[in-house]
């Protein structure tokens, strides 16, 4: 992964980067004032505003499916999943399209960002005291200069069985 | 590998299982020379292509072969199961030698001198070599491997050339590429399997080899049916899929831009490409569809060697080979298939002295059947052998340690052959070489669910069992019709839309309110209707509602018989369409059956009418049969009456049994007289006296009145009812004796408390002598009836003194006892054979010996009337054997048998 680092426009990021042979690369999004990761080897494409199709009787945070390139891919709602408020604004967002079991899904998020590589010593667990929702969610934070990287983890945020037992 | 080798690879392993099948047919018709034909030119192609690629031993087996079936075909040698045995067998070797081929790019080592001995013996002498014995057995093949691992075929895909060269066309190729290309894309494939609709007069094929030697390219009319497939790699076939998709995106975008431009001069071109954009669409997506045949290829084969080896009869009967299915869910479903038809052949059929001990032909009979159903494709799979033996898998599930006795003892029959479907279950007694490898059901079932199908079984025990495997459209094209409601669109498979209903207030269609559950009436009946909005969720406004009674339009949906109606905001048009499944976390979503994409690249959901229909609680999904009847053990559990369901006074329902009832009647009011205070009715020449459910009972004032017609010889009586409800097949189970004069009882009818009306009572209310009060000449015979079930003492008393004998009637064996203790004495008994305490059986053997009774000729009663039964029943002193619920039986056995004393 680290060879990827020709790819990140990151160095002038500063100090902790420069130690770090030994780094992983995200695709960094924002939801509100929160910056989230994303693992950039599961990362299909990222989109623009999409024509969606609502599905009813759907759990909440599927927005809906839409058409990417002749497959079908279900747009997940990120800031519902994650038990925000909907956005005030009119931003239409933005959406990172992830494959998880030969399924695509698109992760609809506020804004998406660059490609960040960061070392592996910034990584912290998560603190005991988050929401239990993004504990489930998040693999850990990873802390920059000036801001915590939240990583989220796919896996569990498209595995919508154990979260239903969760809220149920 | 080399391109020519593997080429070779795919054509001959597809020529040879076209072969296997026209073998077994040509067993079947010896004498059909076509079918002859087309085994000798599939025979000498691969010997000919063989010589070709240098393949010594392959074409030697294939020469020998070749010979014996020359032979056949000008007549010298005849047709016999020997000599197709033998065929089969060289047919094996080259299939084994093919699969070394594919390893190993070369030819094994050593020789089958051996069998090409015995084939060259045959063709010479038409005598086979080592006895008469079906040579399979015995054969040395090398480890006959009867499935090469052939990854060249499954690989690539046969496609229907019509299909290609409509996308060829809309592509316009440059020709010249066309034609360099061709020697690159196997020319003269043999049709294989794949063009099976046409498998019937499989035609003539010529490989490359042969083909340049003898005709020049284009010119023999065998080649022009041989040039019909192609052979595509399926990678390349979803590419253009995807590209296809790429490109009807991109078309909808121009035309968004046209579109508000009056004059463009783009306008024209533009509507040319729409349209070949759309029939390229097509095209690509037809290539996808193979015919379910091309699974059951081999099937014949199968059944045939397991028919010779286990010493049956096997009739294998494939009915909608054509039914179309996508090309991957074929490859999913070929195994397990292929897996149960064995099974079936197996397991399921008895052999022959098994089947002429059951009363059967002696050739069992396989049946497969696919259709189109509900936009699921249905595959059938029944025998007419020996069903599924229910203590055989309750022991084994026992002895799994998958239930416990006490479990078992609460399940439906349904539930516990559902226990075929766990891991390790396998009833086979011992492991044939066909089946009961411990690959079981449980593998099907895996593998049938991966692709979202479902597995049920149906099996009567020694009537037979049937699987049926039903898969969703997963990728199959279906026509759909696209609705709107909410705001959103919708498509409904049109294979379940019956048709389209616009309802308005002013119409002769108007929607109708009962309690607020919208119906509407369609030709004098009158149809359920579900509001799509309101099913979906997507009924943000109250008010909406009363919208809806104004205009809509109604699409009248049918799932299995039942017929409704989904009230919708719009109806688009009909597309064609690629049903793609919906993403795994909105699988349980029952309500869609897939999603797609429109032709304008808009996703779309798929609504599955037979989860709108379960949603509104009109269909009850398989298992209904209740258990209500474990409490009691009566033989009449299992045991299924028909009843005739009414209603009389009241609103609850009561039912009679069908077998006491003549004949239905409606009576117009206005022709019932009067006589003596009584009703009466001129029915049939003669006075019928008609009788109410009770004392209070009104009739209607006017118009017809239905009434039930009870009859015995000379006299008919009427009960005149409300209405008729319905008839009945149920396990009849009456729970609560009632007291009430009139009633038998209740019992659970159709999942609803039913009374059980006395026939008896009003027989007697209308003919006070109808039981033979009168007594004349005291001639009656005395009859004992000896029953457990009041139902079955209520019902035969009053059928049996109408047929003129004296009855009396005790609930247990022992009370019986008690009456010969007394010094009763009876003419004849009629006994029930299982009853609580002494049985029946028991029952006659006490009283073989007796001195009073000894002789008293004794009648059995019962639901089980197998051959068994009756001889245990004559051994033990019964003189004949009734089933239950056969009356006239009954009755003229007894008449019988007092005749004879």
């Amino acid at each position: 992964m680290s060879d990827s680092n020709a790819l990140v426009p990151s160095h002038e990021r500063g100090g902790a980067l420069d130690l770090g042979g030994d780094s992983q690369d995200f695709v960094t999004a924002y939801i509100g004032k929160q910056l989230f990761g994303i693992p950039v080897l599961t990362v299909q494409d990222v989109l623009g505003p999409q024509r969606i199709t609502r599905i009813p009787l759907a759990p909440p945070e599927v927005a809906g499916s839409l058409n990417l390139r002749g497959r079908i891919v279900t747009a997940i709602d990120v800031r519902k999943r994650l038990g925000l408020r909907d956005k005030d604004d009119d931003n239409p967002g933005m959406s990172i399209v992830v494959d998880q079991g030969g399924e695509l899904y698109s992760l609809m998020v506020d804004q998406v960002g660059e490609v960040l590589s960061v070392p592996k010593k910034a990584f912290e667990q998560n603190p005991a005291t988050l929401d239990p929702r993004w504990r489930e969610f998040s693999d850990g934070i990873f802390r920059l200069d000036k801001k915590l990287l939240v990583i989220l983890d796919v896996t569990r945020l498209l595995d919508f069985t154990s979260s239903i037992k969760q809220a149920g | 590998m080399d391109d020519l080798l593997s080429e070779f690879l795919t054509e001959t392993s597809e020529s040879l299982s076209t072969l296997d099948v026209e073998l077994v047919k040509l067993e079947q018709n010896p004498n059909d020379p076509d079918i002859l034909s087309n085994i000798f030119r599939l025979v000498h192609t691969i010997k000919g292509t063989c010589g070709f690629l240098g393949l010594p031993r392959l074409e030697a087996v294939a020469h020998a072969g070749e010979n014996v079936l020359g032979k056949i075909r000008d007549g010298e040698l005849v047709v016999t199961a020997e000599a197709v045995t033998l065929v089969l067998e060289s047919i094996d070797t080259i299939k084994y030698l093919l699969g070394e081929l594919e390893q190993n790019e070369a030819e094994p080592d050593g020789n089958d001198a051996d069998l090409i001995a015995r084939l060259n013996h045959f063709a010479d002498t038409g005598t086979i070599l080592g006895g008469s014995a079906p040579a399979a057995a015995a054969a040395p093949e090398p480890e006959p491997v009867e499935e090469p691992p052939l990854d060249v075929p499954e690989s690539g895909v046969a496609v229907d050339s019509d299909a290609l060269q409509a996308a060829f066309d809309a592509t316009e190729v440059d020709p010249e590429f066309a034609t360099s290309s061709e020697p690159e894309a196997p020319a003269p494939a043999p049709a294989p399997p794949a063009a099976a609709k046409s498998q019937q007069v499989a035609p003539a094929k010529k490989p490359a080899a042969e083909q340049k030697a003898e005709a020049p390219r284009g010119e023999a009319k065998e080649s022009s049916v041989a040039a019909q497939t192609i052979r595509v790699n399926v990678e390349l076939l979803e590419n253009l899929m995807t590209l296809v998709s790429e490109l009807v995106l991109t078309r909808n975008q121009l035309l968004q831009m046209v579109r508000g431009k009056d004059d463009s001069e783009f306008t024209v071109p533009l509507q040319r490409l729409s349209h070949i954009t759309t029939d390229l669409q097509e095209g690509v997506m037809k290539t996808r569809m193979q015919p379910i045949g091309n699974a059951w290829a081999k099937l014949p084969r199968i059944v045939r060697d397991l028919a010779l080896e286990m010493n049956k009869k096997i009739d294998l009967q494939m009915i909608g080979a054509d039914t179309e299915l996508d090309r991957q869910v074929l490859e999913l479903i070929k195994d397990p298939l292929t897996h149960m038809v064995r099974n079936s052949a197996d397991h399921g059929l008895e052999d022959i002295p098994g089947r002429r001990e059951a009363g059967k032909p002696e050739t069992g009979t396989v049946t497969l059947n696919a259709y189109h159903e509900g936009g699921h494709i249905i595959i059938e799979i029944s025998d007419d052998g020996r069903g599924l033996n229910l203590d055989r898998i309750k022991a084994k599930a026992i002895a799994n340690g998958l239930t416990t006795e006490s479990e078992l003892e609460g399940m439906a029959e349904q539930q516990i052959q559902q226990f075929i479907f766990k891991p390790g279950f396998s009833t086979a007694e011992k492991v044939t070489s066909v089946s009961g490898r411990g690959v079981g059901m449980d593998v099907v079932r895996t593998n049938i669910e991966k692709i979202g199908g479902t597995v049920e079984l149906k099996s009567v025990e020694g009537r037979g069992s049937t699987f049926i495997i039903k898969i969703p459209l997963t990728l199959a094209i279906v026509s759909a019709l696209i609705v709107e409601s909410g705001g959103e669109r919708f498509a409904i498979p049109q294979i379940s839309v019956l048709e389209l209903v616009r309802a308005s207030n002013n119409s002769e269609h108007s929607i109708e309110r009962i309690h607020d559950t919208p119906v509407l009436r369609l030709r004098n009946r009158l149809l359920p209707l579900v509001t799509l909005k309101k099913i979906l969720g997507l009924d943000t406004k109250e008010e909406s509602d009363e919208g809806v009674d104004e205009e809509a339009f109604i699409v009248v949906a049918q799932v299995g018989t039942y017929s409704f109606g989904i009230i919708v905001d719009r109806v688009f048009d009909t597309e064609e369409i690629v049903v793609k499944p919906v993403a795994p976390i909105l699988r349980d979503l029952s309500l869609f059956s897939g999603n797609t994409i429109l032709g304008d690249g808009s996703v779309i959901m798929i609504l599955d009418p037979n989860g709108i229909a379960t949603r509104t609680g009109e269909i009850t999904v398989g298992g209904s049969q209740g258990v209500e009847g474990k409490a009691k053990t009566d033989a009449s559990d299992r045991e299924t009456t028909s009843m005739l369901v009414f209603r009389a006074g009241g609103s609850e329902v009561r039912a009679v049994p069908l077998a006491l009832v003549a004949r239905l009647e409606e009576i117009d009011v206005e022709n019932i007289e009067h006589s003596n205070g009584r009703p009466l009715v001129q029915y049939r020449g003669k006075l019928m006296p008609l009788v109410f459910i009770d004392g209070s009972y009104q009739m209607k004032a006017e118009g017809r009145q239905p009434t039930l017609v009870f009859q015995d010889r000379e006299r008919t009586m009427g009960l005149v009812v409300d209405e008729i409800v319905d008839i009945v097949d149920d396990v009849l189970n009456v729970e609560l004796t009632a007291d009430q004069d009139g009633l038998v009882g209740s019992a659970v009818i159709d999942g609803k408390a039913t009374d059980l009306i006395d026939a008896g009572y009003y027989l007697e209310l209308a003919f006070s002598d109808w039981f033979g009060t009168e007594d004349n000449g005291g001639e009656k015979k005395r009859v004992l009836l000896i029953d457990d079930s009041p139902f079955f003492r209520n019902l035969l008393t009053p059928m049996l003194s109408v047929a003129g004998f004296r009855v009396t009637a005790v609930e247990t064996a022992e009370q019986a006892m008690e009456l010969k203790n007394r010094g009763d004495l009876f003419d004849a008994i009629i006994s029930d054979i299982e009853m609580p305490g002494m049985n029946g059986f028991e029952f006659a053997e006490a009283l073989q010996n007796d001195e009073q009774w000894g002789e008293v000729p004794i009648i059995a009663l019962s639901s089980h009337t197998s051959e068994e039964d009756f001889e245990r029943g004559r051994q033990v002193g019964f003189s004949d054997y009734v089933a239950k619920f056969d009356r006239d039986a009954l009755v003229s056995t007894l008449v019988q048998t007092l005749s004879n004393v």
